[in-house]
């Protein structure tokens, strides 16, 4: 009957999932929620999504929890794929991935990040011929050579890195350089001087912006993104053409918490080869930006900038400082806040309405199998929690 | 998503912004930088001062005004108007000529540029060929004769520049008719001085340099010749054109008798008046004839070489008086005024006109005693340097009248003699509104002056060295020569650049136009509050101290030391007197300053706190140190070498005398030196350019010195700590970018002096960019900027609204912020250093009015930025409106004198001596609006002005009767009932 059910799912374009709760002590896991605890201490869910339209990570994380009751749990999720390795889904691109390559069923592992396996995940299973599953599910046999802890994203603070290297020309390399919980300086010095350019008349010489100086142990030598002589073209999104040294010296400084440089590099050997890119195996998962969203990456990034802007800090009658709050919105965010709602509420119809998916399980149980009913849209909305804005 | 939402795009907004805002720059007021050259003309009664950078500028009555700018930016050295036109010809020193006419155009007269020329020589011939000398516009009208370096003298035809060359005067014509023995090829070189006959215009007179001198006949080039064995300086006519004057480089003057037989003449009389040691050269003299029989002796220089050789004199003769002006600088150049109507039998002098390098002073020689005249414009700003400036707009018609009382107590030796140059017609509408600009001074003063219209006046001089015990000597000795004195000279004029004591320089000003309060703050740490009496009064100036520092122990101030006081009652003038007097301890300058008239309030901050004083009970409030224990520069004090600054100030005004002086005499021989300095300069250029500029970027920490600096102070009544209750609030803001609140507890009007105010910490922000805070302002519930003290008691002003909620707006050079109260939440920013790199440098509020339509205004911020750029940005929603170029971002001493009036007004100073006046408002714009009309010509091509002198004379009385009534008029009277609705 799983068999038909599967084949039937795979002709009509939904995909199956069979979703795997762990935990090392499952009370810790659900205790709270349904109070049931298993021998092996796993739960088994087994669902579908529309193919075609996956939706995004979040929103299946979401799904996740609700599917499993444990919304507000923190946890893990990985997947293994074709290759039987246990790969993580931890945003868009991977789970886009996740959900491309599944063939027929996507097994999804979930675990309470506290108790997470850090080291299971893009083990080569393929060379160790074991089961991914037992391997996760007994990690007190798993007695292997300690592997170097790679914390969560959400533990990384942001660094230095090279970004929009999809929208921008070969020639130019667009650096943000996170100041932001280092002690290093940015240490680094511009001057004046001038570069060629190519224009309707010819090649003209025109005045430029360059990186004279770089610090030994600043910010800005250590990530190695930035050479001397590098011609500087845009601070945060402006253009440096026109402005003297002192406006883009002021510039800068009054971005140096987020600060992005579009240079052209000096040294033009170095540079991104686009074409050459290739796509399916894990070293490359993190690929940015879908081609459709090029025009808005620096408005977004700009946003995001804004947004993750440092707050002021007020002290209120002497007592503790604290971070000043935004204000209740302007009339004018108000309305593009309502736009974000409704854009949504549009995605969530490539969801799985799943609110009667948990509402029947018998304690127990190890695995469930449901039918998929028709696509509904008050779903989501009624679990209110599950909706994180 | 944002970025689609871009305002600027509202048409309606747009046309708004056409009748709103617009930029013009209108007006230079003060004296005109660095002047090299003089003229003035009879019949138009126009004077015209030219400058070293090529601007020429005409003055007539007061609010005639014209400029012009030369493309060339070369030095103007001579002026002249054509005689009987509105014209004139000026020379710079590139030898080129140019021809101005004064046009009317639209209903006002105009400047223009009309012709250039530049005389060339045969091909081969020496520059100094055609290097002119010596200028004569011909009465005729037609030609204009030209003395060169070589002798010759060159026709050139009007207005077309043609030279007329089978007119010209070569010195080898002249040597013809000249006897061989006592001269030679030699004597006929460069020509000094032309003149023509005052009776016959055929005959011009030439005067060589060698001291041969020539009467010219142009009809039958007859000659008559005399031979003075001194270089010759100049030459002056007789009006009857009997006799003429020379004088000369050994500091004697000659007067020669005109025969018509051609037999060798004796001179009448040949003086050395301040001999018989050697003098200076006498540079140009006067010879006036009076009814009474004694001529008025009237030249520059001659003084005694050795002993008064660095004086800058002009002697004034007249039958047993005798005095010599001595002047403050370097004089330019002088001219009489005297009767122009060629059928008046004598000169019958009135007034001398003296252009100094810093001042213009006119003597008037009719009244007993020589006394000078108060001008009605061309004021030195910069008699003691200018070290800040406040602008108040509109000034209720008492305080106006009682401010210029107690001027006119300070002009009694000012002589009553109406304004005598006087041409021209002002067509300006009045002024809008009476303004004061305040400047304060190095030298511890304050000069009120009246900024309504176009003639910047000064109404009203505040002295605040008399609170102190200075090192200088109280009674300077300058008039009080001996009777014997010997030459006898006379100080005139009021610049003064040398100040005796830089902590007496004033750093800030506040005014209360209400109250007539006054508040002035001052290097040394010093607070004066003052209050306007209009009697004179002896009196204790209340005295306190302000320890900034507080507990902070094991700091040393390294800077100037505080200014002793006076101890018991001083005599104060009638004005505003000083009744409270506060010293910050450590005495650092004081940054900041605000007062609060209806609350008695007076709050001053520096580089290390800020403190508050109640000026009713005379008690100090609270101070709050805004130290950062790091910053050591604040501590130790930046002015650590007074003594030695003040030394060279004064080496560094020779130093520059002396390079003006060399720069003046340079021609020929220093040519080779000039151009191994040039290919020097242009080296050093290379080498500059070769090791580039570059700038560090680095984010600002909290460690940056003068963090704790406060560059801000401002009052509120507003809702500090909960929505219910609004409560009077001091906000300060610093440099490192930390805002305190303090909420105020005034006791009420009829317990204000039994109960102290208290003071307590309410909020402390600390903006995360750290910028300078460089404005803090409060918007009521209608989003408006709370009204100043005492505006609405004087319901002048609609009272704010408590009902909405308020907010609060800080500005930092780099960003506009807008946060709500009482809770801090931040609501809007705008950041313009991140988007545009540049700073905020000055801001204030001001009002826009429609000049569609009377019911529409608003109020924005005007932003001066350190590019130089203006730019309006809207309130509350910080939208920037317009942006226009102002100031060169290279002129950083005018960025930082830009002072904003309320109404969208401004000034900057584009010199030490002169502020340009700029309007942002389409509705409030002072710009001179004059006619300058011909007089009518008599047939003989003397003037005859008789019509043009009773206008003079009317319009002149007309001004004289009152300045006051003149400028204000209509509108003075509409202030008056807003005075009695108080």
């Amino acid at each position: 009957m799983q068999e038909n059910l599967l084949n039937a799912l795979r002709g009509s374009g939904w995909l199956p999932l069979l979703s795997v709760s762990l935990g090392r002590n499952r009370t810790d896991l659900r205790s709270a929620l349904v109070g049931c605890t298993g021998i092996f201490g796993a739960e088994f869910r087994r669902f579908s999504l529309e193919r075609s339209k996956p939706g995004k990570f979040e929103e299946f994380y979401g799904l996740l929890q609700h599917v499993h009751k444990i919304p507000n749990v923190d946890v893990l999720v990985g997947y293994t794929d074709i290759h039987g390795d246990l790969l993580p889904i931890n945003n868009d691109d991977n789970y886009h991935k996740a959900v491309s390559t599944a063939n027929p069923l996507l097994r999804i592992f979930i675990q309470r990040k506290e108790d997470a396996d850090y080291s299971a995940f893009g083990t080569d299973t393929m060379t160790r011929k074991k089961n991914v599953l037992s391997n996760v599910l007994r990690p007190d046999n798993h007695k292997k050579k300690p592997h170097i802890v790679i914390s969560m994203p959400q533990d990384f603070r942001p660094v230095s890195s090279i970004i929009d290297v999809d929208i921008l020309p070969e020639t130019h390399r667009r650096v943000r350089l996170y100041k932001y919980g280092t002690d290093k300086p940015l240490g680094f010095y511009i001057r004046d001087g001038s570069s060629v350019r190519v224009t309707a008349h010819g090649l003209e010489k025109v005045p430029g912006i360059f990186i004279s100086r770089l610090v030994p142990g600043g910010l800005a030598q250590s990530t190695g993104l930035l050479a001397v002589n590098d011609e500087v073209l845009e601070v945060n999104g402006i253009e440096v053409s026109g402005k003297s040294l002192d406006q883009v010296t002021d510039m800068m400084i009054a971005n140096s918490r987020n600060l992005i440089i579009t240079v052209r590099p000096a040294n033009q050997r170095n540079n991104v080869v686009r074409n050459s890119r290739t796509s399916g195996s894990s070293g490359q998962s993190t690929e940015s930006s879908l081609p459709s969203s090029t025009p808005n990456i620096l408005g977004s990034l700009l946003q995001g900038e804004e947004e993750s802007d440092e707050e002021d800090i007020i002290i209120e009658d002497s007592g503790e400082p604290q971070q000043i709050p935004k204000a209740a919105p302007t009339s004018e965010s108000i309305e593009s806040l309502s736009q974000i709602e409704l854009l949504h509420e549009s995605t969530q119809n490539g969801f799985l309405p799943s609110s009667e998916l948990n509402l029947n399980h018998s304690a127990g149980s190890i695995s469930m199998e449901y039918e998929v009913p028709e696509p509904g849209r008050k779903s989501l909305e009624e679990e209110g929690t599950i909706i994180t804005l | 998503m944002r970025r689609f939402l871009r305002p600027g795009h509202d048409p309606v907004r747009e046309r708004l912004k056409r009748d709103l805002f617009q930029f013009n720059k209108t007006v230079e007021h003060g004296f005109p930088h660095q002047p090299s050259a003089l003229g003035y003309s009879p019949f138009l009664r126009l004077m015209a001062i030219g400058t070293r950078s090529g601007a020429i500028k005409l003055y007539g009555a007061p609010g005639v005004e014209f400029m012009g700018l030369h493309e060339e930016n070369n030095t103007v050295m001579q002026i002249h108007f054509i005689p009987d036109q509105c014209q004139l010809v000026t020379l710079l020193d590139d030898n080129s000529l140019h021809l101005w006419s004064l046009k009317q155009h639209g209903g006002a007269s105009e400047l223009r540029e009309e012709h250039r020329f530049t005389l060339k020589g045969p091909p081969g011939s020496p520059p100094s060929a055609t290097q002119v000398t010596a200028v004569l516009p011909h009465s005729s009208r037609e030609v204009l004769y030209l003395g060169t370096e070589s002798g010759s003298i060159f026709v050139l035809e009007l207005p077309s520049f043609r030279v007329l060359e089978d007119r010209t005067i070569s010195p080898e014509a002249v040597l013809q008719r000249i006897s061989e023995d006592n001269c030679n090829r030699r004597s006929c070189e460069l020509v000094e001085a032309l003149r023509e006959h005052p009776k016959n215009p055929d005959q011009i007179l030439i005067g060589y340099s060698r001291g041969l001198i020539v009467l010219w006949d142009l009809q039958n080039n007859k000659s008559f010749v005399w031979l003075s064995f001194q270089q010759l300086e100049n030459l002056y006519w007789q009006r009857d054109g009997s006799k003429f004057i020379s004088c000369h480089y050994d500091g004697s003057y000659t007067q020669w008798p005109v025969s018509s037989d051609n037999r060798q003449p004796e001179p009448l009389e040949n003086t050395v008046p301040y001999g018989p040691f050697p003098c200076k050269a006498i540079s140009k003299i006067y010879w006036q004839t009076t009814k009474n029989g004694l001529p008025y002796i009237i030249f520059q220089g001659g003084m005694p070489r050795a002993s008064y050789g660095d004086r800058h004199s002009i002697s004034v003769i007249h039958g047993s008086q005798q005095t010599a002006f001595d002047f403050t600088s370097r004089v330019i150049d002088f001219f009489i005024i005297f009767s122009s109507d060629p059928a008046a039998e004598f000169d019958d002098p009135s007034a001398l006109v003296v252009l100094a390098e810093e001042e213009l002073v006119v003597i008037d020689l009719k009244s007993a005693g020589w006394p000078a005249v108060h001008p009605p414009y061309l004021a030195s700003l910069h008699c003691s340097a200018i070290t800040c400036s406040h602008h108040v707009s509109n000034i209720p018609l008492k305080l106006w009248e009682r401010i210029i009382s107690a001027g006119s107590k300070q002009n009694i030796h000012y002589s009553s003699m109406p304004w005598p140059i006087d041409g021209g017609t002002n067509i300006a509408p009045d002024p809008p509104q009476r303004d004061l600009l305040l400047t304060g001074h190095e030298d511890g003063t304050v000069r009120f002056w009246d900024a309504s219209g176009v003639c910047l006046h000064l109404l009203y001089k505040l002295s605040t060295v008399r609170v102190f015990l200075t090192d200088a000597d109280p009674n300077d000795n300058m008039n009080t020569l001996g009777e014997d004195e010997w030459p006898p000279l006379r100080k005139v004029g009021t610049f003064d650049p040398y100040s005796d004591d830089p902590r007496l320089g004033i750093q800030k000003i506040y005014l209360c136009k209400y109250s007539g309060y006054l508040a002035v703050a001052g290097t040394a740490g010093q607070v004066l509050v003052m209050e306007l009496n209009d009697e004179d009064a002896e009196h204790v100036v209340d005295h306190a101290e302000a320890d900034l520092l507080q507990d902070q122990e094991g700091y040393r101030w390294k800077g100037h030391e505080k200014l002793k006081t006076r101890d018991g009652p001083v005599r104060f003038e009638a004005g505003f007197q000083p009744f409270v007097l506060v010293q910050c301890q450590p005495p650092a300058v004081v940054t900041s300053l605000a007062l609060h008239s209806e609350w008695k309030l007076v709050a001053f901050g520096t580089s290390h706190g800020f403190g508050l004083f109640d000026h009713q009970q005379k008690r100090l409030v609270f101070v709050k140190c805004t130290l950062h224990p790091s910053d050591q520069l604040a501590l130790e004090g930046p002015l650590s070498r007074v003594k030695s600054l003040k030394k060279s100030l004064r080496q560094s005004f020779r130093r520059i005398r002396r390079s003006r002086v060399s720069s003046r005499k340079r021609r020929g021989p220093a040519g080779a030196v000039q151009e191994a300095n040039a290919k020097f300069d242009q080296d050093a250029l290379q080498e500059m350019e070769l090791a580039p500029v570059q700038r560090k970027i680095e984010a600002r920490s909290a460690e940056d010195s003068f963090t704790g600096f406060v560059r801000t102070l401002y009052f509120a009544d507003t809702f500090l700590r909960d929505s219910s209750r609004h409560c009077p609030s001091l906000w300060a803001g610093t440099n490192g970018g930390t805002v305190y609140a303090f909420c105020l507890r005034v006791p009420p009007a009829e317990r204000r002096m039994d109960e102290p105010v208290r003071a307590e910490q309410a909020k402390e922000i600390q903006l995360m960019h750290r910028a300078p805070v460089v404005g803090i302002l409060v918007l009521d519930g209608r989003s408006t900027p709370l009204p100043e003290p005492l505006e609405v008691a004087h319901d002048l002003s609609k009272s704010p609204d408590m009902q909405g909620s308020h907010q609060l707006l800080v500005v930092s050079e780099e960003q506009f912020k807008v946060f709500t109260l009482p809770k801090v939440s931040s609501k809007l920013k705008l950041k313009l250093t991140a988007l545009e790199g540049c700073r905020v440098r000055k801001v204030t509020v001001a009002n826009f009015g429609s000049c569609k339509t009377d019911d529409y205004s608003e109020n924005d911020l005007a932003v001066l930025t350190n590019l130089g750029d203006i730019q309006i940005i809207s309130l509350p929603f910080l939208k920037l409106q317009i942006r226009y170029p102002c100031i060169r971002k290279e002129d950083v001493s005018g960025i930082a004198s830009c002072v904003f009036t309320k109404y969208g007004q401004g000034f900057y100073l584009i010199s030490p001596s002169e502020f340009e006046r700029f309007s942002l408002s389409t509705k409030w714009l002072v710009e001179p609006r004059c006619i300058v009309e011909m007089p009518e010509v008599t047939s003989n091509n003397h003037v005859h002005n008789k019509s043009g002198t009773e206008n003079a004379a009317r319009k002149s009385s007309f001004f004289s009767s009152s300045l006051l009534e003149r400028k204000s008029g209509r509108l003075m009277e509409h202030a008056l009932l807003n005075d009695e609705s108080e």
